[in-house]
């Protein structure tokens, strides 16, 4: 049976966990239901449980086996599921700031090519997007933001890039994110961001939480320089 | 105040600084890192009197030397069967020692096992990232690696004991060939002749091994098509296969979420004893309910418990007047 936000599928995973399915393709339906779990087991957490980690169209909860099993956790998620939690909670808006100049963004003439518009158009494109965090993943602080606007929707390139620097705001398909550590990838990289996404804080770790909404701001190169220099030297 | 100061003479790759780790931020993409083999820190640590998930050094099969510079620290070292030498003079590879300014020890890979962990009585100075000092090998955030050179500081009572011993290497410390797993959560992609090889197939360690890792060699495990799958968490343990029918077994610093399907998923207790093998040696796997797992998880943790308490007595030494 396929699962659906109102009757999901729960899986035993090893000894330690459960995850809940809400459908088995994209759906948005099912990720405002990972959502609304995600914050009904932040203020209910079931015993035992050691963290949940949400997904698009699914939420695993890691739990310890000497306090609990997947039965009790399980019935724990229906009681919560079946409460009808809904996420009433407005999200938070999180501002990254990005710096479209030709070194910063060198495959913003390729996508310019691609999708047939002009470089302006591109970043106005861009900067028009709905953006929210959909999940993290990949790395440290990789938030997978949905929402690229479609006439900018490409497939990622053939083969991967090496060496692309921590900072780079990056575009595949319906999905934008901005990177944290150098590393190889084969999204588009249309800009360059000095925003902070990492933050070394024990409480806010990280800028975003899942279901955040996200805007991105055009800033000069200048002020990308300074915004960098800023960030060093905190 | 007590100081001894260790300089990094050699490192193999992968030799970190490592914690008990940092579980709790999966949700933003930070697997828990920490030891590869999570018993043997919280073994060496235990032979100290230290809290078990104390910041200790992480052994690769690449080796380690270290020169102590100044000062005097007691060490203790669990995990695998490696070789270790304190100016050229043999210790037992599961033991307790001090090394004294002067001093070289030498840590090389022995007959049995792959990674070790060496844990410092007194505290090892490192930085942390997220409340932990656990490496995260992909970002270098926490602790670091060790590379030649690098000096590291501990203080406090750095030197605890002046006997050497040994330390009880127990049978579920070796490598472990025959694996627990649960099926899934993403086996309907495969079709049941592919499971059934999973199930009773013989696997190989192959050389792709690394702290994110393991990479099999044997039987390939094509899945069905599967590429829209949308990304999913992932664990230590996931087996995930990609198009190409490999499996790969993630371990510590595992990436969280991922489109490729997993077959199944180890017994966390398991990945200790499977990053003990190494490249070439057999793999099987067991498929067990999720029932038996809890069960299994709940025996093996009695047992090391009863360990960690017998090692954890105080030692007494033999011309104690008491």
């Amino acid at each position: 049976m396929t699962p659906t936000p109102a009757s999901p599928r729960f899986r035993a995973v090893a000894d330690h966990a459960v995850q809940v399915e809400f459908a088995e393709t994209l759906s948005d339906d099912a990720h405002a239901a990972v959502l609304a779990l995600d914050l009904a087991l932040a203020s209910d957490p079931p015993r035992g449980m050691r963290e949940a980690v949400p997904a698009y169209v699914s939420l695993l909860v890691d739990f310890d086996p000497l306090e609990t099993d997947h039965r009790a956790v399980e019935s724990s998620l229906r009681r919560l599921i079946q409460a009808g939690a809904t996420v009433n909670r407005q999200p938070a808006e999180r501002v990254v700031e990005v710096c479209y100049d030709a070194p910063l963004a060198p495959d913003l003439d390729a996508v310019a090519q691609r999708t047939g518009l002009d470089r302006e158009a591109v970043i106005a494109a861009h900067l028009a997007g709905r953006y929210h965090v959909y999940m993290y993943g990949f790395a440290p602080g990789y938030a997978y933001l949905a929402g690229v606007p479609p006439a900018l929707r490409l497939n990622r390139k053939p083969a991967p890039v090496r060496g692309v620097v921590a900072g780079s705001v990056l575009i595949a398909g319906p999905q934008c994110l901005v990177s944290t550590l150098t590393m190889p990838t084969g999204w588009w990289i249309i800009g360059r961001s000095p925003t902070p996404i990492l933050l070394d804080d024990p409480a806010r770790p990280f800028l975003f939480d899942v279901g955040d909404r996200v805007i991105f701001r055009r800033i000069t190169r200048a002020a990308f320089e300074l915004a960098r220099k800023e960030g060093a030297d905190d | 105040m007590t100081e001894a100061l260790l300089r990094v003479v050699f490192a193999g790759p992968h030799v970190t600084l490592q914690d008990g780790g940092r579980p709790g931020q999966m949700r933003f993409g930070v697997p828990a890192s920490g030891p590869m083999d999570r018993k043997a820190l919280r073994i060496a640590n235990t032979a100290l009197g230290n809290p078990p998930d104390a910041t200790g050094i992480e052994v690769s099969p690449g080796g380690l030397v270290l020169d102590c510079l100044s000062g005097a620290v007691t060490l203790a070292m669990v995990g695998g069967g490696f070789i270790l030498h304190i100016d050229g003079r043999k210790l037992g590879s599961w033991s307790v020692f001090t090394l004294r300014a002067g001093q070289r020890l030498t840590v090389r890979l022995g007959p049995w096992g792959s990674w070790a962990c060496l844990a410092v009585a007194g505290h090892l100075i490192s930085e942390t990232w997220l409340g932990s000092t656990a490496t995260h090998g992909l970002s270098g955030l926490g602790g670091g690696r060790l590379v030649a050179g690098r000096v590291l500081r501990v203080t406090g009572p750095s030197q605890c004991e002046t006997a050497e011993r040994s330390i009880p290497c127990p049978v579920w410390t070796r490598p472990r060939h025959l694996l627990h797993a649960v099926w899934g959560p993403q086996e309907r992609f495969f079709p049941p002749e592919v499971r059934t090889r999973l199930a009773t197939g013989t696997f190989l360690v192959s050389s792709a091994i690394d702290r994110m890792g393991l990479r099999l060699d044997g039987p390939s495990l094509p899945p069905e098509e599967s590429l829209g799958i949308p990304s999913e968490p992932i664990l230590r343990g996931s087996v995930q296969v990609a198009g190409d029918g490999r499996p790969m077994i993630l371990l510590s610093d595992h990436q969280t979420t991922g489109g490729y399907p997993k077959i199944a998923t180890l017994l966390a207790d398991d990945v200790d004893g499977l990053v003990q093998c190494r490249p070439g040696d057999p793999l099987r796997f067991r498929l067990i309910t999720p029932e038996e797992a809890v069960q299994i998880a709940r025996q093996r943790a009695r047992a090391v418990d009863q360990y960690l308490s017998a090692l954890a007595r105080p030692y007494l030494p033999t011309n104690s007047n008491e």
